[in-house]
Parts: C-alpha cells; sequence; structure tokens
C-alpha cells in the first residue's frame, strides 16, 4: 500500500520548464505541473488549441519535457485514439496517452470526437481543464461558463444559460474512470491521474482551473477561488469508478461537516460576475444547497 | 495473379499489400465496400493493422494524423461531402509532412445531394499541398495504392488516389494482384526521421512565428514561411520522384511507365482531347472512330495532377492545332481547373516563340449525368472542323439539358 500522497512525496522530476509563457497566477500552470508528475516520463501528450498551446511555448523552444503533439481544434480525442493505434501496431505497452485539452476544446469544438473515443472506449486519459471560457482568444462564452458570467461574447447581461455538465455526459458513456477535481486540490489532482493511469480503458479527469485575467481577480488569490468553489458546495471534488459515485478530498469533508460556505463570497470576489444580482445568488444558493441535501440523504 | 473484381477491393488490395498498419474510416457512398473490405481483412487477420471505426471523417484523418505522427503507415478513404468534412485535416496533414495515403472514391458534391460521379470534391481539395493522382481502370487502381505509399514516403508528402465513383469503385474487371513478395521488394517498411516517442520527446506542430528565431543554442529555425517554402519545393521535387518510382514499379512488375500522361494515339495527333480519370479510356473510342473517319486525334489522360506535370503536359501538347479538355469539376464563375493549368503550362512553355494549340474547355458529367460517347465524338469533330483557330471564350457543356 501506497503512503498517503502530500507534498513532500510527490515526484522531483519536472516535465514543464519554468519561465513558460503561461498568465501569473495561472490555474492550468499549476495542474498542469501536478498532473505531469502523475503521469510519468513514459507519456504522449496531444494538445488542441486553448491556453496550453501557448503555455508549450513557440517554435523551436517548448515548454513541455514530454512528447506532445499538437492538432486541430476539435480532434484531440479522435488523435490520442491514432497514437494508441500506431503504439498498439507497434506492439508498445506502457505508454500513458492523454489528450490535454480546455473547456471549449471538450464541452464544444471537441465534443463530438471525445464521445466518439469514449464509445470506442479507447485506451486513454482525456484531461479537461476548465477555466470556463474562451481564454486564449480573449474570454468569449463556451459550454462551461457559469450563468451570470460577463465574457467578451456576453459582455451586457452576462451568460444566460446555465454550465454543461461534462462530466455527467462522459459518465454516461460509462466509460471506466470519470473524476472531477480542482487546480486548488493539487494532491487530489496528482491522485486521481495517477489512478487513471493504472487502469485501461477511457479516463475523463475535469480541472477547474481559475483563470486570474478570465475571471477578474487578482493572480495571487488563484487557490482562493478555487477553494471558495469547492468549499461552498458549487464545483465537487469526486470519482465515478464502474459506475459508482464518491466526493472526494474536501468535497467529502463536506459531506461529514454537514455545512457549506455562503456561496456569495465566491460570486462577489470575482470581477466577472459583478453584475450578478443577489436574487441571482440566491437562486445558485438553493440550487446549491438543493444538491447537496441529496449528498447527504 | 488475375481476379476479377470491383475498383473498391482493388483499392483494399492495394492497402493490404502496402502493409498499412493503421486504418481509419467513417461510411459513406460510395467509398464503403473499400474500407467494409479491408475491415474484413482485419478481422479475419488476413491483414495485421488496427481498424478504427470513427464517428466522423474529420476523425478520421486526425487517427491518421496521429498514427502517422508517432511512426505508424495510415490509411483512409473518403468521398465528396465527407472529404469536404475533412478539409481543416487535410491542409494539417500536408502542413505536417505526413505521408498518408487516401483514397477519394470521386463523387459530386451537395447541395443538391448527390452521391453519383464527378471530381468536384478532389479538385476542390487541390491546394491543401497533397499530391493528388487520377486512375483509369482497377488494374491502375491496386498498382497507384501502392506507389502512392512509395512516394508519400520518399518525400514525405501525403497523397490522394482518386478514382470515379460507381464507374469504377462498383464495376467489376479484371486486373492482376500484385505478389506480396515483389511489393515487399518495392515498398520498404515506413521509419520515419522523427515520430512521437518519450525517449525522444519533442513538440509537433508548435505555434511557428512569421519569421525565423534561435533556438536555446542560438541556432536559427525557419518560420512560417520558410516551412511553407519547402512544401512548395519539394512538391516540386516529387514530379521527377513519382518518375523515379513509376520507372522501379514498372521493372518489377512490367507495367505502367505512364506517371504523368498517358498518351494514346497523341504522336501525330492535330487535336488532342485532355480528361483524367475513368473518362480518358472512354475517349479512346472517341479517338479510334474519329480515326476511321480520319481525323489526326488522340486522348492524354492526366495522371498526376498535383504537383503538376507541366513541362511533360505541354510536350505532349504542344504540337497540336487544338486541345479540348474534357473536365467533370468547375471553379465557378471562370472554367474547369484542369483547362486553366493546362492553359498555364502551354503559355509558359512555348514563351512566344511559336503558336500555342487553341484549347477547348468543356464540362460534362457532373452529379453523375451520362456521358455518351455520341456527344463526344460529336464535340471532338465539332472542333477538328472549327475554322477560327481562336481559342472559344464561352465553355462548353456537353450532356446539358436546359
Amino acid at each position: 500500500m501506497h503512503a498517503k500522497t502530500n507534498i513532500f512525496n510527490l515526484p522531483e522530476t519536472e516535465f514543464v520548464h519554468p519561465g513558460n509563457r503561461a498568465c501569473a497566477g495561472c490555474g492550468l500552470g499549476i495542474a498542469y505541473r501536478i498532473g505531469l508528475k502523475a503521469l510519468g516520463k513514459d507519456t504522449i501528450l496531444v494538445v488542441p488549441p486553448s491556453c496550453l498551446t501557448v503555455l508549450q511555448g513557440l517554435y523551436p523552444i517548448a515548454a513541455t519535457k514530454l512528447p506532445c503533439l499538437n492538432v486541430t481544434f476539435a480532434s484531440a480525442a479522435a488523435a490520442a485514439t491514432g497514437v494508441i493505434g500506431a503504439l498498439q501496431a507497434f506492439g508498445r505497452e506502457g505508454i500513458n496517452v492523454v489528450a490535454w485539452a480546455g473547456d471549449g476544446g471538450t464541452s464544444d469544438i471537441g465534443l463530438q470526437a471525445l464521445s466518439g473515443a469514449a464509445e470506442r472506449e479507447s485506451n486513454f486519459i482525456y484531461i479537461c481543464y476548465d477555466n470556463e471560457a474562451y481564454m486564449n482568444t480573449g474570454v468569449q462564452r463556451s459550454g462551461t461558463t457559469p450563468c451570470g458570467a460577463l465574457t467578451a461574447t456576453t459582455p451586457i447581461k452576462g451568460k444566460l444559460q446555465k454550465k454543461k455538465d461534462v462530466p455527467a455526459i462522459m459518465a454516461a458513456h460509462h466509460i471506466s474512470y470519470v473524476a472531477s477535481c480542482s487546480a486548488a486540490y493539487p494532491i487530489d489532482l496528482y491522485d486521481k491521474i495517477k489512478k487513471a493511469t493504472g487502469m485501461t480503458g477511457t479516463k475523463y479527469i475535469h480541472i477547474h482551473t481559475p483563470c486570474p485575467p478570465g475571471w477578474g481577480f487578482d493572480p495571487r488569490y488563484t487557490i482562493k477561488m478555487g477553494k471558495l468553489a469547492v468549499e461552498s458546495g458549487l464545483y465537487d471534488l469526486y470519482e465515478i469508478e464502474c459506475d459508482q459515485f464518491r466526493l472526494t478530498d474536501a468535497s467529502e469533508k463536506l459531506l461529514k461537516k454537514k455545512k457549506l460556505r455562503d456561496v456569495d463570497k465566491y460570486f462577489k470576489s470575482q470581477g466577472r460576475f459583478k453584475i450578478m444580482t443577489d436574487d441571482q445568488i440566491s437562486a445558485i444558493r438553493e440550487d446549491i444547497h438543493r444538491k447537496w441535501e441529496a449528498y447527504w440523504g | 495473379m488475375y481476379t476479377i473484381e470491383s475498383g473498391n477491393v482493388a483499392a483494399a488490395l492495394g492497402v493490404k499489400l502496402a502493409g498499412a498498419q493503421v486504418i481509419a474510416a467513417y461510411p459513406i457512398t460510395p467509398q464503403t465496400p473499400l474500407t467494409e473490405k479491408l475491415s474484413e481483412f482485419i478481422e479475419s487477420r488476413e491483414m495485421d493493422a488496427q481498424y478504427i471505426p470513427v464517428e466522423s471523417e474529420h476523425s478520421a484523418l486526425a487517427v491518421c494524423i496521429a498514427a502517422s505522427t508517432a511512426g505508424a503507415r495510415a490509411f483512409t478513404a473518403t468521398s465528396a461531402n465527407g472529404l469536404l468534412y475533412m478539409h481543416e485535416q487535410i491542409h494539417w496533414a500536408a502542413g505536417a509532412r505526413l505521408p498518408l495515403v487516401m483514397c477519394v472514391v470521386n463523387r459530386g458534391v451537395g447541395a443538391p445531394w448527390t452521391v453519383w460521379n464527378d471530381h468536384q470534391d478532389s479538385i476542390s481539395q487541390r491546394d491543401t499541398g497533397w499530391i493528388q493522382m487520377y486512375v483509369c481502370d482497377h488494374q491502375q487502381i491496386v498498382d497507384t495504392v501502392i506507389k502512392a505509399f512509395r512516394l508519400a514516403e520518399a518525400v514525405s508528402i501525403p497523397v490522394m488516389v482518386c478514382y470515379d465513383g460507381y464507374l469504377l469503385s462498383h464495376t467489376y474487371m479484371p486486373f492482376d494482384i500484385p505478389d506480396q513478395k515483389s511489393v515487399d521488394g518495392f515498398l520498404s517498411p515506413y521509419r520515419p526521421e522523427y515520430a512521437l516517442d518519450p525517449d525522444k520527446p519533442a513538440n509537433f506542430n508548435t505555434v511557428t512565428l512569421p519569421d525565423v528565431r534561435a533556438d536555446i543554442h542560438g541556432r536559427m529555425s525557419h518560420g512560417y514561411m520558410e516551412v511553407r517554402y519547402l512544401l512548395q519545393e519539394d512538391m516540386r521535387k516529387a514530379i521527377d520522384v513519382a518518375g523515379d518510382i513509376e520507372k522501379r514499379f514498372k521493372q518489377i512488375f512490367g507495367r505502367g511507365g505512364e506517371p504523368y500522361v498517358e498518351s494514346y494515339r497523341c504522336e501525330d495527333a492535330e487535336f488532342i482531347a485532355v480528361s483524367m480519370g475513368s473518362l480518358a479510356y472512354q475517349l479512346r473510342d472517341v479517338v479510334d472512330m474519329l480515326r476511321d473517319e480520319g481525323y489526326k486525334v488522340g486522348i492524354a489522360a492526366i495522371r498526376l495532377y498535383r504537383p503538376f506535370p507541366d513541362q511533360a503536359i505541354a510536350k505532349t501538347l504542344e504540337k497540336a492545332k487544338g486541345v479540348i479538355v474534357f473536365e467533370k469539376a468547375l471553379s465557378y464563375g471562370y472554367q474547369g481547373p484542369l483547362c486553366a493549368d493546362i492553359q498555364s503550362a502551354l503559355y509558359a512553355q512555348s514563351n512566344g516563340r511559336k503558336k500555342r494549340p487553341s484549347v477547348y474547355p468543356y464540362i460534362l458529367g457532373l452529379g453523375g449525368r451520362e456521358i455518351k460517347t455520341g456527344d463526344l465524338i460529336n464535340a471532338v469533330r465539332r472542333v477538328c472542323t472549327e475554322t477560327s483557330t481562336d481559342t472559344p471564350d464561352t465553355l462548353g457543356w456537353i450532356g446539358l439539358k436546359i
């Protein structure tokens, strides 16, 4: 049995060079660094256009010390299938094939290819880092932008529709593993990605990655924003294995504690929610409580 | 070994003999029997390859792009709207310099829906940076698929092998199946210089700047424009490479030998018809009949369309009085793309020194409209008896009922 993962026993090897092109306080930067530690050296990455393309660097300089294939926006999951096909043709085993995409590349333009790959039970890990808008192109709304958020394409009224629940869509494919994690909980994130590397079939991991310029908060508060989302019960850490749902880490603690932080603080700390009314926040608070009453049974 | 089979099966046999390792495809008429045959080969273990039944053509090419970047020999096939759905990936595969082979079973594109043959689908992909080869019969299908893999891997440029939907894909003809041992002698296993490999990490298709840029050691690396210039240079060099490969193929298999233009009775011809695909063989009957009437006519089938073998084409056509181009595709608002290419080749070659042949453009067979041999005879005969030698300024339409 492994010792419980903590900040002291994480692998020391780094696969992301320092000084890359991520913004200050980038939630993806944290998730990527920790995630690659969990994946290890024997990994091939597939990346569609996203902030990660920028983080990777400009030719001929690269920020990642792993083989990485940049592909078209809609094709990350299909391309990952192609890498697996080649490795199978060569009889090469023990390599993690990982598609790492943003929320637009996953929930919008990439969803068809992802659904196809999951239905084919392709043996790969799909990681979606969710900064809740098209940040790389200048903060346009995406399928996972939450209701009420101001973006460059919802500039006055904010987004009027709800956030798309991509992990639930993936769970409906009955794949090997679905997990939700957050850049604010790197140990939970590490453990889930590590767990996925030991499983066969399709593994889907969704990471909440706060984005200082896109969400409108000071770069020093990235972890704080991620924690507020989880502690107020808005964004839950969980895993679904063999169709069995289980809350993990801080969300699991809330299960025992039976008390949530008020979500008001989360909305009031971010510029993107500045036009939200107290009535709108109350409606969301009610949704959260309804969800948690069900968890608490 | 001789067999009698459909054009789609001829293509599948070529892919099997070439030893493709990863195949991804999405069903579309009239390509389906080809990929069905390949999945049958693989499930019955007649062929050792991965068959990936993707959910779209966009993903089919994504799989091939990734598999090829990982070092596998990859193949796909499609038609019409399936090809157009791949469009972004078609550019991507060429820019990434991946030696994929794709059969395009030519079909008209919607709207309105049509499932029948013309060449608008592949011709509309002309400027993507892929090599395009057109074939006239089943023997050429199986042979060209094998040659296409060798050419693609020699120049690191993907190849489309284009053959007519239904007219070739679903008709049955006798052809010789090359033996595996000879194919293995002709086509070595694919060993790419660079591939996705955790032991040699590299970043592929990274964002590349408008200008050249130094790496961390201070060595200059290409900018986007240098990358694209090299694609153009290597495309032009691919003309000669295709010629060498054709020679080698003929030495081993005893057939072929005309990689650019397949000429029929052109040597002394005053008027030469030009076409691509199965129509070129139909035009052989037209040539024979008009020769019997005393007209000096010939037919030149363009086999390699991109890179455009302009010199070989001009050499075939330059002595003729007239060139009659029969096309199943259009650049809407102007004329047939092949006609424009031929005029351009003749203009460059003659360089004002002598009179160029007049060029007569005809559009026909769109969306599978029947091409009657009698109509072709009339069109060629009309040109032969034309008193004016000026190139006409209007497009001729054959078989149009309007």
